[in-house]
């Protein structure tokens, strides 16, 4: 018998008017490993023919489920194969050309990102691999929808670092590339230890190997339904009641992802993948994971405690989603890039946020230093040993880490980057003057840590 | 004898009317969905100072228009009355409130 609960009305509609609950992405993963060939040429043509044909209605269906729930689905995004595995088959790489490809075909079939140009190396890079590392920031430069990213370490294989010491070279090119929009480049790359195969949301989306042929991931959000909730809750709460109001809040923005994504994957005709349940901010006021910082207590994120608040938080979300539904995978947990973070950017510009501390935070958050802005002089060697801390932190811990760094050509710490839209802005961050370039430049790998004496 | 009435949740619609209160909003909105086909199921209303907030609840399954083109109809209504209109398929409540 079909009844009405008004409380239960009033509240789905407050979450989604006032408090941002959205679907942040609805992504079509699609392996295009049956677009191999010697002839590049023809793995374009493959690639173009396969995506479109997969991801013809992927929008408009999208659209009619927004419609339906009257939810909005902010982005429809599509996650390939890994490009250098693809690539590699040509007897005459051009990697390039193969981003233009997908750039095309994502435009055609109206998504705003498509990910997956990157490359899995954490225990080394075959010859396809570093080939496609090489093109990534001239492909980058050149299209507008491709994000791309690598794996550069894991807990089982150790840290690749002749990968993270191109990589701080890459990054560093990305940015000079695209000098005329803040170095976009390297915010639409991102470098990763123990890299999830299923995650939906960019720039790190990609199709893994023990995928599927096709599968419907959704990445939900709602920060700002997390920070009303507890808000909400009497002054006095102690943390068994946050964490647990936390849980019921994810428990809800995870049943609705849920529902959203099952309609989707039916109406593609394709498999549902996973839900990523993460809290994912955006610029706009209201949607910051900063701001829960702030309802928990502290005055600032980057205040003492924030790296306790954001464990809390991140393991409570975990806890509270993964009863509503049986496959969750991605990232799963809470995002804290700064760029796309008023709140974020807020404690950023008045230095209540340091580099140093977003990297502690980064042991306890879903994924890593994301989207900071760093003086466009900062040497490339320097980059990497960014890269290489950050990446340490994913394999001891083993947990997934990332870093998206933006190198903001002509800019120094203090000044302004503007990327716009969902990328939003961000003050350039101070990264420290000492050298790491005897360190990274030893090249080799770091060998795999004990899995045992966990201490 | 009437066509028989699906029970399947996706057929299910929730109607949120809310707004200053005034003559002929139930009725206005009731008229559409007859035009429609969209069975009324419930009905449920308050009234808080001069602030009126409904919520109906409908079933879709007898109407021969698509979703798209009876949420078109009912939020013009809205507009006439200068009432804020959502219309939401029930499944959406259903499954983010219950375990």
């Amino acid at each position: 018998m079909s009844y009405i609960n008004a409380d239960y009305i009033l509240e789905t509609i407050d979450m989604i008017r006032v408090h941002h609950l959205d679907i942040r992405t609805v992504t079509l993963a699609l392996s295009l490993r049956d677009c191999c060939d010697s002839d590049v040429r023809i793995v374009g043509e493959k690639i173009y023919n396969k995506i479109t044909k997969y991801a013809q209605n992927l929008v408009s269906l999208a659209q009619e489920i927004e419609e339906e729930y009257s939810i909005p689905i902010i982005n429809k995004r599509i996650s390939v194969t890994p490009i250098s595995l693809i690539g590699e088959s040509c007897k005459d790489y051009d990697y390039v050309y193969l981003a233009k490809i997908l750039d095309k075909a994502a435009c055609d079939v109206g998504v705003n990102f498509i990910g997956g140009f990157g490359a899995l190396v954490e225990k080394g890079c075959t010859r396809g691999d570093n080939a496609l590392i090489e093109s990534i920031p001239e492909a980058l430069a050149q299209t507008e929808r491709i994000c791309s990213s690598v794996n550069v370490a894991s807990s089982k294989a150790g840290i690749n670092m002749d990968a993270v010491l191109k990589m701080g070279k890459i990054i560093k090119e990305a940015a000079k590339l695209t000098s005329d929009k803040d170095g976009i480049g390297a915010a639409k790359l991102v470098c990763f230890c123990n890299v999830p195969g299923d995650n939906p949301f960019m720039a790190g989306a990609f199709h893994g190997y023990g995928e599927p042929e096709c599968a419907l991931n959704v990445g939900v959000s709602g920060p700002g339904v997390v920070r009303a909730a507890i808000e909400a809750l009497p002054a006095n709460s102690d943390f068994g009641d946050v964490a647990g109001k936390i849980k019921q809040i994810a428990y809800k923005i995870t049943s609705t992802g849920e529902l959203v994504g099952r309609e989707m994957a039916q109406r593609m005709d394709i498999p549902f993948g996973i839900i990523d349940l993460s809290l994912a901010p955006t610029p706009e006021i209201g949607d910051s994971v900063a701001g829960i910082f702030q309802a928990m207590g502290l005055e600032h994120a980057g205040a003492h405690g924030t790296t306790a608040a954001l464990a809390m938080l991140n393991d409570a979300v975990k806890k509270g989603g993964i009863m509503a539904s049986s496959h969750v995978g991605g990232l799963s947990g809470a995002f804290i890039p700064v760029s796309e973070d008023a709140g974020m950017i807020e404690a950023a510009e008045k230095g209540c946020l340091t580099f140093d501390k977003l990297e502690a935070m980064t042991s306890v958050c879903s994924v890593g230093l994301d989207m900071i802005a760093i003086p466009g002089d900062t040497p490339s060697d320097t980059i990497s040993g960014i890269i290489a801390d950050e990446m340490a932190i994913g394999m001891i811990n083993k947990k997934t880490t990332a870093v998206r760094i933006i190198p903001a050509p002509g800019k120094k710490a203090g000044d302004k980057v503007v990327f716009g839209g969902l990328l939003g802005e961000a003050p350039v961050m101070n990264v420290s003057a000492l050298s790491s370039s005897a360190f990274v430049q030893r090249g080799g790998r770091i060998p795999a840590p004990i899995h045992s004496l966990n201490n | 004898m009437p066509e028989k009435i699906s029970n399947k949740s996706e057929n299910k619609i929730i109607i949120t009317v809310s707004g200053v209160d005034q003559i002929g909003i139930v009725a206005k909105v009731a008229n559409v969905l007859a035009d429609y086909r969209v069975n009324i199921e419930d009905i449920k209303q308050s009234l808080m100072q001069d602030y009126f907030v409904m919520f109906l609840l409908g079933d879709i399954s007898q109407a021969e228009k698509s979703f798209k083109e009876i949420k078109e109809a009912i939020q013009k209504a809205g507009e006439e009355l200068g009432m804020e209109i959502w219309v939401q398929k029930k499944q959406i409540f259903d499954r983010m409130h219950n375990v």
